[in-house]
């Protein structure tokens, strides 16, 4: 690993002004699990780290009435730990709990699984289907931004260099909603997905007409793909097999994958649909159970 | 040679002092700064848990850490499960129910079991595979070394 | 758990399970591992590694690398001895390329596989090291790689050696093609065999390069002092071995080396050749300091191990009634950049079980661009076991034969003729199949979709060879123990049980040891399921002369003949006056009064090629639309000849099954085109996690072993073997495909199954 220089800043306009003064040789550590990575194998090579954990506004992890707000440097495991996230954001939770094991889980974070940028990131289209949106600052300001955006080409994101997120938000799941994220990997944990997907569904009180569908899938595409097309065919539509086929078909069109080490074209393709229909599925049960609960 | 930090932290308990540079990760500093060679290395990427150590409570792979990270934390090694001399009922039982082959990950699994016990003393098989995924172990097929978890875990219940 | 049906309880302490000495610095952390180890002054050396996996060195430039603080030394290929390539006879060690030894561990003109080694750098720490390396430059010529048997043995194939020097795993090959040595063996007429046959198959089967996939990776430590002597510290399977090698690659007297082994972290074959030593030897002659190398774990993978890849096309022909008549087999093994591959033992494996009349066998050591092959437990027989136990499900389908009956139909029992001449030493094969048969997993019903069953059958040869031990009987009666045999796995322990035994004492008063080159007798390395066999025989051998020598001090003391002396679990007695008897501690305490130290070292020689036998069972669910496969039970049948340690013998049978496992799903090299090793970590090669595989259930049958004095066998290597070609049949079971390429990848089983889908509707 190259050498660097190591910067702590307490406080946001602190770290603000650091990433304005080192742009573009400055990058921000949260959980290190890839950044550290990247760095011993030379594909980063900063010349200036800067702690994104000891910043309160990225520490923050806040469930109020109107929305969930995650901070950049909160770690997956505090937030699969956490019981309210779990009842009223089961998504996050299949995803927070399936990255890496239990170690990677202490230390990484969904804000560096997000600006990693990598096409298979697991916590990403979870975040997507909830509707989050990121929140951004640098020295010239702040900006608020759909994560569905973030994420431009493997490795890369939106945020200019000396911009940084800041938190998470999502807005609280309505009643008679549900989510769920499925990911395809050859073992059954510590693996990159050959393919995962995340559906979320808002019902009518019945339980029988898609009042509102978000899908998004992962490691199909250059980046996590918000399937737009896929939820909006969706609406309302009677919730029946015949409906989550025509969707996950859908995602399955989207899909652009390619061949690698983890997965063929063929194989990802069919998961996706597979996955779609699976998480369509779980996502319904979900809204139902949920529905019951309000009512 | 880069700069050094000197940092200040709690390593089994024991108030330590050390010297470091930025990109000198936690478990180069345990193994090559404090001789603290318990702590193995196997892939040093975060693939194989055989660096496993708990900072300020939390199970993480040293490797994956930058010690310049951990001033003021408190760390627990291996070398701080054994107290007083008693082994702690995760060491006896692998010891007994011959938990491990060649022991190279050993440290490893013993700590992150110990995190697992401090969270839940009573696991059953499945949440004991769950939480031992991120440690690998290539000798032993984990058969016996989940059973010791259980068994440590039964010996703490009846403490 | 299943703890053997002991059919004899003779033993005091075989067949106990004591806890391991060593075993509490591993629990702790205070065992010294091969990183663990450090020295005074001590240097870091890392190594250029070539990105290519065929290429000329044009040139090295490595002037900045030097320049950079904090640099000591640098290293090429320049500055090793020049070693003519060729196969000598190193005896015990076996045959041996040495030039070809030193070309691997560090390149000479140039690459033959990517992470193949071509400069060095010594450092104060190995940061500086690392980017010392990365200063390095290096001018290459591309060359076209070569990266599977197929295209290595097709006509207009590029050749990868001008001059191909056949190799010699245990058998020598003969040059057949540019990049192929072959390996033949036979027996009756094949074109007879197959006129009589009333149904033949003809199949073909390949697999992916694999790696041991040990946890600690290769770490040593070298010190080249003024006086030419040089010490290494490390991890290895075999001191002695490593010495010679190092001997002849660094050109220094072998009797100038000491090979001190520390505890090692796994090795399953891939620790019983040498890589990064001489390179840390000409580090310290170069700067007068001890030098560590420690490889990362992307250089394991690029430059060790790995297990051969395959191409396999099998011929069988079987009468109705279940009798094979011939078989015809062609293997093609991966040799790696270096001839010498495990192909004479995936032609043992891979039909020795069973009787067949007319049988061909033509065996292939195959050169591709890949790193050099090294054995890796049971070596060559996963492979050949996924062939021709996956044709021999399919005959006893095809014929509707029960799998058991099939097999018992064929199979080869003790005296039996084996394929290259030699009969099968005495093994219970008969019963090791009709416990499988009758065991409540073969009739367990199984029910629900897409689960299956499958059972696969493995005879395996295990090594005796040289082997060095000691024994020193201490003044307080207490034995200090010393072999010549690296401890992977509890065989310490062994040892010492079966010291105690024979010796008739507890095994708390025997402290084994693993020696250093300089202080026992030479050794063949800890490979070929040998240790607990071959080294206990002589441990046991040695232990009966310490007897004597202790019977002849009783007689001095007693004035009688040492005939008279009786000795019966460590108590010495007059066999005229049994009231006069002695304890062994007794007499031990005595040695200074009747002639001194009681001390006796051994080298022997055991009989090799003792059989084991293992059947193995699984059951599993296959996810139809995902192609997932998932172990729901496992049972391992195993005659281990006698369980010594039965924790650690089931722990053998467990651990060698896991990673057959792994093998058989997940693991594999995976390289693009241009031959670039693409997986070189832990996250994409994919070891089983503990959520992977359930509990192993294990059956310890025990046939004795004649050639050892307690019956053992070795158990270390078989159970590897048979989990591909047992969960292939299960798949086939379950959803009715054959996976015929390894790893059974879910995109294989889920392409397969989709083909299956649309040739039923086709058909339909
Ligand atoms: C063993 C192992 C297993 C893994 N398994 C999985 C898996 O199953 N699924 C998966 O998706 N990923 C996996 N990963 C990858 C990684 O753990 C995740 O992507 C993780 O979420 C990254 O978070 P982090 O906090 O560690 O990020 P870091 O490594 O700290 O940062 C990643 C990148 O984001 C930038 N960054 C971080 N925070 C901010 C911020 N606030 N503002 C701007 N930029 C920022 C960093 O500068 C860096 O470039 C695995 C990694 C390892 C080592
Ligand atoms: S060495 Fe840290 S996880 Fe492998
Ligand atoms: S005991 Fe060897 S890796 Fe676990």
């Amino acid at each position: 690993m190259n050498d660097f220089e190591y910067l702590a800043p307490r406080e946001l306009d602190e770290a603000v002004a650091l990433m304005t003064e080192h742009a573009g040789s400055a990058q921000l550590l949260a959980g290190g699990t890839d950044l550290l990575v990247f760095m011993r194998n030379g594909r980063k090579s900063p010349e200036f780290i800067i702690d994104a954990k000891k910043i309160p506004e990225l520490n923050r992890l806040r469930l109020d009435a109107g929305q969930l707000t995650i901070g950049a440097a909160v770690s997956c495991r505090t937030i699969w730990e956490n019981p309210e996230i779990a009842e009223k954001f089961p998504a996050l939770i299949d995803s927070t709990a399936l990255i890496g094991g239990i170690q990677i889980q202490g230390r990484a974070t969904i804000g560096g699984n997000l600006c990693n940028a990598a096409p298979s990131a697991d916590t990403v289209p979870a975040i997507i289907v909830y509707g989050a949106v990121a929140h951004i600052v640098s020295g010239k300001g702040q900006r608020e931004v759909p994560v569905e955006e973030i994420c431009t080409a493997p490795g890369r994101t939106s945020l200019a260099d000396d911009e940084i997120l800041v938190c998470l938000s999502i807005p609280m799941p309505p009643a008679n909603s549900g989510a769920e994220f499925l990911r395809f990997i050859p073992r059954r944990e510590m693996d990159i997905a050959v393919a995962n997907s995340a559906a979320y569904v808002e019902l009518d009180e019945a339980g029988e007409t898609f009042k509102n569908a978000r899908i998004a899938a992962g490691a199909v595409a250059p980046t996590p793909l918000f399937v737009e097309a896929a939820g909006a065919a969706l609406k309302n539509k009677p919730v029946n097999d015949e409906s989550i086929a025509a969707a996950a078909a859908l995602a399955r069109a989207a899909a652009t994958p390619i061949n690698d080490m983890r997965g063929t074209i063929e194989h990802r393709k069919q998961l996706v649909e597979v996955l779609t229909t699976r998480a369509l599925r779980g996502a319904v049960t979900r809204a139902k159970r949920e529905g019951r609960n309000n009512g | 040679m880069g700069n050094k930090s000197h940092i200040t932290a709690t390593i089994n308990g024991e108030a330590r002092d050390f010297l470091c540079e930025p990109r000198q990760s936690l478990l180069e500093v345990l193994r090559d700064v404090l001789y603290l060679t318990g702590t193995k290395e196997g892939c040093n990427d975060g693939n194989c848990g055989a660096c496993s150590v708990i900072v300020d409570g939390v199970l993480l792979d040293a490797c994956c850490m930058l010690a310049v990270e951990t001033e003021g934390s408190s760390i627990e090694t291996i070398e701080g499960l054994a107290k007083e001399g008693e082994l702690h009922p995760l060491q006896s039982a692998f010891l007994e129910e011959t938990g491990m082959q060649c022991g190279i990950c050993t440290p490893g699994f013993l700590m992150s079991a110990k995190a697992l016990l401090d969270k839940n003393p009573s696991p059953n098989e499945q949440q004991v595979r769950h939480w031992l995924a991120g440690n690998l172990c290539r000798c032993t097929g984990y058969d016996k070394l989940v059973r010791s978890v259980m068994k440590a875990a039964d010996t703490l219940a009846e403490a | 758990m299943n703890k053997p049906e002991t059919t004899n309880n003779e033993f005091n302490v075989v067949g106990t399970t004591p806890i391991r000495p060593d075993g509490l610095d591993k629990v702790t952390g205070r065992a010294v591992f091969a990183d663990d180890f450090h020295l005074p002054n001590m240097l870091h050396g890392k190594i250029l590694r070539s990105p290519h996996a065929h290429a000329r060195i044009k040139s090295i430039d490595a002037s900045a690398a030097a320049a950079l603080p904090g640099v000591r030394a640098v290293v090429t290929g320049a500055d090793f001895p020049v070693i003519e390539h060729k196969l000598i006879n190193q005896g015990a060690a076996g045959m041996i390329n040495i030039g070809e030894l030193a070309d691997n561990c560090m390149a000479k003109g140039k690459v033959f596989y990517d992470g193949h080694a071509l400069a060095a750098v010594a450092a104060d720490n190995p940061h500086v090291a690392e980017e010392a390396v990365k200063l390095i430059k290096v001018d290459y010529e591309l060359l076209p790689p070569v990266m599977d048997v197929r295209s290595a043995m097709a006509e207009d194939a590029p050749v990868i050696h001008e001059n191909l020097q056949p190799g010699a795993f245990i058998v020598p090959a003969e040059k057949f093609l540019p990049n192929a040595g072959r390996t033949q063996f036979g027996n009756g007429d094949t074109e007879q065999g197959f006129a009589e046959a009333d149904l033949i198959l003809e199949r073909e089967y390949t697999a992916e390069t694999i790696h041991q996939g040990y946890i600690e990776s290769h770490v040593t430590t070298v010190n080249w002092d003024s006086n030419d002597y040089v010490t290494v510290w490390t991890a290895t399977q075999g001191q002695f071995g490593l010495r010679d090698h190092l001997a002849d690659v660094i050109q220094v007297p072998i009797g100038n080396i000491n090979v001190i082994p520390l505890e090692i972290g796994g090795g399953f074959g891939g620790k019983e050749r040498i890589y990064i030593d001489p390179v840390a030897a000409m580090l310290s002659k170069k700067t007068g300091c001890p030098v560590k190398v420690a490889m990362r774990r992307d250089e394991v993978f690029r430059a060790t191990g790995p297990s051969s890849g395959t191409y396999i096309k099998l011929k069988f022909g079987v009468k109705k009634d279940g009798a094979l008549v011939a078989a015809d087999l062609h293997l093609a093994y991966e040799a790696g950049a270096y001839a010498g591959g495990p192909i004479f033992l995936g032609i043992l494996s891979s039909t020795s079980r069973y009787n067949i009349p007319h049988i061909r066998i033509n065996g292939f050591d195959v050169i591709v661009n890949k790193p050099t092959m090294r054995p890796y437990r049971a070596p060559g027989a996963p492979q050949a076991l996924f062939a021709v136990e996956q044709m021999i499900d399919e005959l006893a389908t095809e014929l509707d034969m029960d799998p058991i009956d099939f097999r018992m139909k064929n199979l080869a029992k003790t005296g039996d003729r084996l394929v290259p001449g030699f009969p099968l030493a005495p093994i219970d094969t008969v019963n090791l199949m009709e416990t499988v048969k009758a065991h409540p997993h073969y009739n367990a019903p199984l029910d629900g979709l897409n689960r299956g069953r499958g059972l696969a059958y493995s005879l395996w040869f295990n090594l005796g060879e040289t082997s060095s031990a000691r024994i020193q009987v201490n003044l307080d009666g207490s034995v200090t123990l010393t072999t010549a045999s690296p401890d992977l796995s509890g065989t310490r322990i062994s040892l010492a049980m079966q010291a105690a035994e024979a010796l008739g004492i507890a095994v708390e008063q025997v402290s084994p040891a693993v020696c250093d080159t300089q202080s026992i007798g030479f050794a063949i390395p800890s490979v070929g399921s040998r240790t607990t066999y071959g080294t206990g025989a002589v441990v046991c051998e040695v232990a009966e002369e310490i007897l004597g020598q202790m019977r002849a001090r009783a007689a001095l003391l007693w004035e009688i003949d040492t005939g008279q002396v009786a000795v019966e679990r460590g108590i010495f007695s007059n066999t005229a006056d049994p009231e006069q008897t002695l304890s062994f501690n007794q007499l031990a305490g005595r040695m200074f009064e009747t002639g001194g130290p009681i001390s006796y070292h051994k080298t022997g020689n055991p009989q090799s090629f003792i059989p084991g036998i293992a059947a193995h069972l699984v059951d599993i669910e296959v996810d139809p639309d995902t192609g997932k496969v998932d172990i729901l039970r496992y049972t391992i049948f195993q005659d281990v000849g006698k369980a010594v340690h039965p924790d650690y013998v089931e722990g053998q049978m467990q651990g060698a099954a896991v990673q057959g496992i792994g093998m058989a799903l997940n693991e594999e090299y995976f390289y693009d085109d241009e031959g670039h090793l693409k997986n070189a970590s832990l996250l994409d090669y994919r070891l089983p996690t503990t959520l992977d595989i359930p509990m192993i259930e294990t059956v310890i049958l025990e046939s004795p072993n004649p050639a050892h004095p307690f019956g053992v066998r070795g158990c270390g290597e078989i159970s590897i073997a048979p989990p591909p070609a047992a969960i292939a049949n299960a798949i086939y079971d379950a959803v009715g495909v054959r996976i015929n390429s390894m790893p059974m990848a879910p995109h294989k089983v889920c392409a397969a199954i989709n083909a299956k889908k649309i040739a039923a509707a086709a058909a339909a």
